[in-house]
């Protein structure tokens, strides 16, 4: 009965376009967002912070950037992992250069840096679909990898092969480096990845997204409207790996602090796939239940033995615990392959209708 | 005056069939000209080459004193060529709204930043191209059905939907294989109706590929008729109607029949190769 959208008529085009053309929707969205910068830097334990919020943010980052890819342009992909370790060297190199230079502006030009490689490696998306196009980006993943390992420079010939988050300031406030604060770098991040997420979801509802989307459904019948096939891939590919890059040097300046390559491996890319997938292919707000989920899972499954005073080995609890996880996962796709954002739809259709059966 | 459309001389094989042998004919702005013949006869290789799917190996086709020939598809729909498909090619997963917009998608032009400012021109663009949009909608009287997915209507709205997203680039020529292949009656009327509008209203010039000789002869100006990758008769329906050759091609006849039926089979496998392949 609150869930209402009786008596909101649209008289323009402008309003039946807009990202929420609900009443009740703008109202809760403004609310939760709100909510997400004043609740967790004031109430939120440092733990919370560090460990569960700020990488799930960085992970939505990057999950919305590879859905931008495979969920809207159906390039499935792979390489998430060397994309973002692009994005994490670039930052290094350019902040250890130019160390005046404001890390917020680094953390974009290294998306660019990301999104050039990633145009590189989209190439051969004209000429090879699916899993074959896995396969192909599963070579700049290796690939990528690989380079940072060997080539010193990347690491300012650290003889540990590692990059660490040099101390940096955002208008005045410390925000990377060892006396950075986590509610900070929290902030940092919470506020690149609203931005990039409302950027992205005003993307996909213009032109660009549904010419990704008609290249996804339908190569062909997008050529004859006009779309042009290799254009629109390598677009993806780049604004994809874009936000890929901002995610990866994230990942080292806001929440690792220091990182080898290791933490750019396939596993990472896995992940990200698996986040897009469970949260739902082709939606935003997926890409955050998905990252939430992930992340949020293996925590759960960690303290709930604790909680239900079951003391159990912990070489057992972590077996236990990818059982269940997997399990979960398995048992996701097969009920709704749409992922989590499905869910989610489907429970505010009933919403609308409620209590009322019809 | 020259015409709109010149097809000069093509030709096509595929493998060792000739599917189009020196197919020449022209298409004069705002004509409705239809394309027949029996199954196998090369009509929607010949739709597919000026679209710029398949590439003729010989001859060429001009389109408003452009030479098409061998460009990529979407270069061609730029131009100004829209097309359906006969076994329906529309974006199922999306609603009528957004494939009707990417119909306009040739006509738009926001970049990647403003695309994701989505503020002022961008906004602007997209209430713009929606509102022709909506005309398209009004136009085939699809309106209840503008939010719904297009993957769940009916097969007949489906081919109207794929109709409506061609028009709603505002072509310049149309074409259109076998718009009421598999309709019922009052469909096929509703289509007719359609077309006819489109030519009449729009001045847009159409080319029809259709099986249904009752609606060709009613709507058509002009009519070309192909037979084995041949045009083997063109001109009014009435003349068409009575020429000898094109009797004989539908019906058989008795002169040449053996050699016919012999070259036949090829024929048909063509068809089913070619369709395959749109």
């Amino acid at each position: 009965m609150i869930y209402r959208e009786a008596g909101q008529f649209k008289t323009t085009y402008a309003a039946d376009q807009a990202i929420f053309p609900i009443a009740q929707d703008r109202v809760v969205v403004a609310l939760a967002i709100a909510a997400a910068f004043l609740v967790p830097p004031l109430a939120g334990s440092e733990y919370w912070l560090q460990a569960v919020l700020i990488p799930l943010l960085i992970y939505s980052l990057a999950a919305i950037g590879l859905n931008l890819l495979t969920g809207y342009a159906g390039q499935l992909s792979l390489g998430t992992g060397g994309f973002m370790a692009v994005g994490a060297y670039a930052a290094f190199k350019i902040t250890t250069a130019f160390p005046q230079v404001n890390i917020i502006v680094v953390f974009l030009v290294s998306g660019l840096f990301a999104a050039g490689v990633g145009l590189l490696f989209g190439i051969p998306s004209l000429r090879i679909k699916g899993f074959y196009l896995a396969v192909a980006t599963l070579a700049a993943q290796f690939f990528l990898v690989w380079l940072f390992n060997k080539v010193a420079w990347f690491s300012n010939y650290a003889s540990s092969g590692t990059i660490t988050a040099p101390p940096r300031t955002v208008f005045g406030v410390m925000v990377t480096g060892p006396e950075a604060t986590a509610p900070a770098r929290y902030v940092v991040a919470l506020t690149l990845v609203v931005l990039f997420a409302l950027a992205a979801k005003n993307l996909v509802r213009g032109r660009i997204g549904r010419s990704w989307m008609a290249i996804r459904d339908r190569d062909i019948a997008a050529e004859i409207i006009g779309v042009r096939p290799l254009r629109t891939k390598l677009l993806a590919f780049g604004i994809s790996s874009f936000y890929c890059g901002v995610a990866g040097a994230e990942l080292v300046f806001l929440y690792l602090g220091s990182a080898e390559t290791l933490a750019f491996d396939i596993t990472i890319s896995f992940l990200i796939l698996f986040m897009v997938i469970i949260g739902g292919l082709g939606s935003i707000l997926g890409s955050f239940l998905g990252a939430a989920f992930i992340v949020l899972v293996p925590i759960f499954l960690t303290n709930a033995p604790h909680a239900l005073g079951l003391s159990v080995p912990v070489a057992l609890q972590k077996q236990v615990e990818l059982m269940i996880f997997g399990g979960l996962i398995l048992f996701f796709l097969i009920v709704e392959p749409h992922g989590l954002a499905r869910l989610w739809q489907i429970a505010k259709e009933k919403l609308r209708l409620w209590p009322f059966p019809h | 005056m020259t015409a709109q459309l010149e097809i000069r001389h093509v030709s096509k094989v595929f493998g060792g069939v000739q599917a189009v042998n020196r197919v020449t004919f022209d298409v004069n702005q705002g004509e409705l000209v239809s394309v027949i013949g029996p199954n196998g006869a090369g009509k929607t290789t010949v739709l597919n080459m000026i679209s710029g799917f398949h590439h003729p190996d010989l001859g060429s086709i001009v389109f408003e004193g452009t030479d098409i020939t061998g460009r990529a598809p979407s270069r061609i729909a730029t131009l100004g060529v829209g097309r359906t498909f006969q076994n329906i090619a529309l974006f199922r997963g999306m609603t009528v709204l957004d494939n009707l917009m990417l119909g306009r998608h040739v006509h738009m032009k926001t970049g990647v930043l403003a695309g994701m400012l989505y503020a002022g021109r961008t906004r602007r663009e997209e209430v713009e191209h929606r509102r022709v949009v909506e005309d398209v909608i009004d136009f085939l009287e699809i309106e209840p059905l503008r939010k719904r997915v297009v993957g769940a209507l009916p097969f007949g709205l489906q081919k109207r939907v794929e109709l409506g997203r061609a028009l709603a680039a505002h072509p310049k020529i149309l074409l259109l294989d076998e718009p009421m292949g598999g309709m019922n009656v009052e469909e096929k009327e509703d289509m007719a109706r359609f077309v006819l509008d489109v030519n009449d209203e729009w001045g847009t010039t159409v080319v029809l590929v259709e099986h249904d000789m009752g609606v060709v002869m009613d709507i058509s100006q002009r009519v070309v008729v192909m037979d084995l990758g041949e045009t083997i008769a063109e001109g009014t329906p009435v003349d068409v109607k009575a020429n000898p050759l094109v009797i004989k091609a539908y019906l058989g006849g008795k002169t040449g029949a053996k050699t016919w039926a012999g070259r036949r089979g090829t024929g048909d496998r063509i068809d089913a190769s070619t369709a395959r392949r749109a």
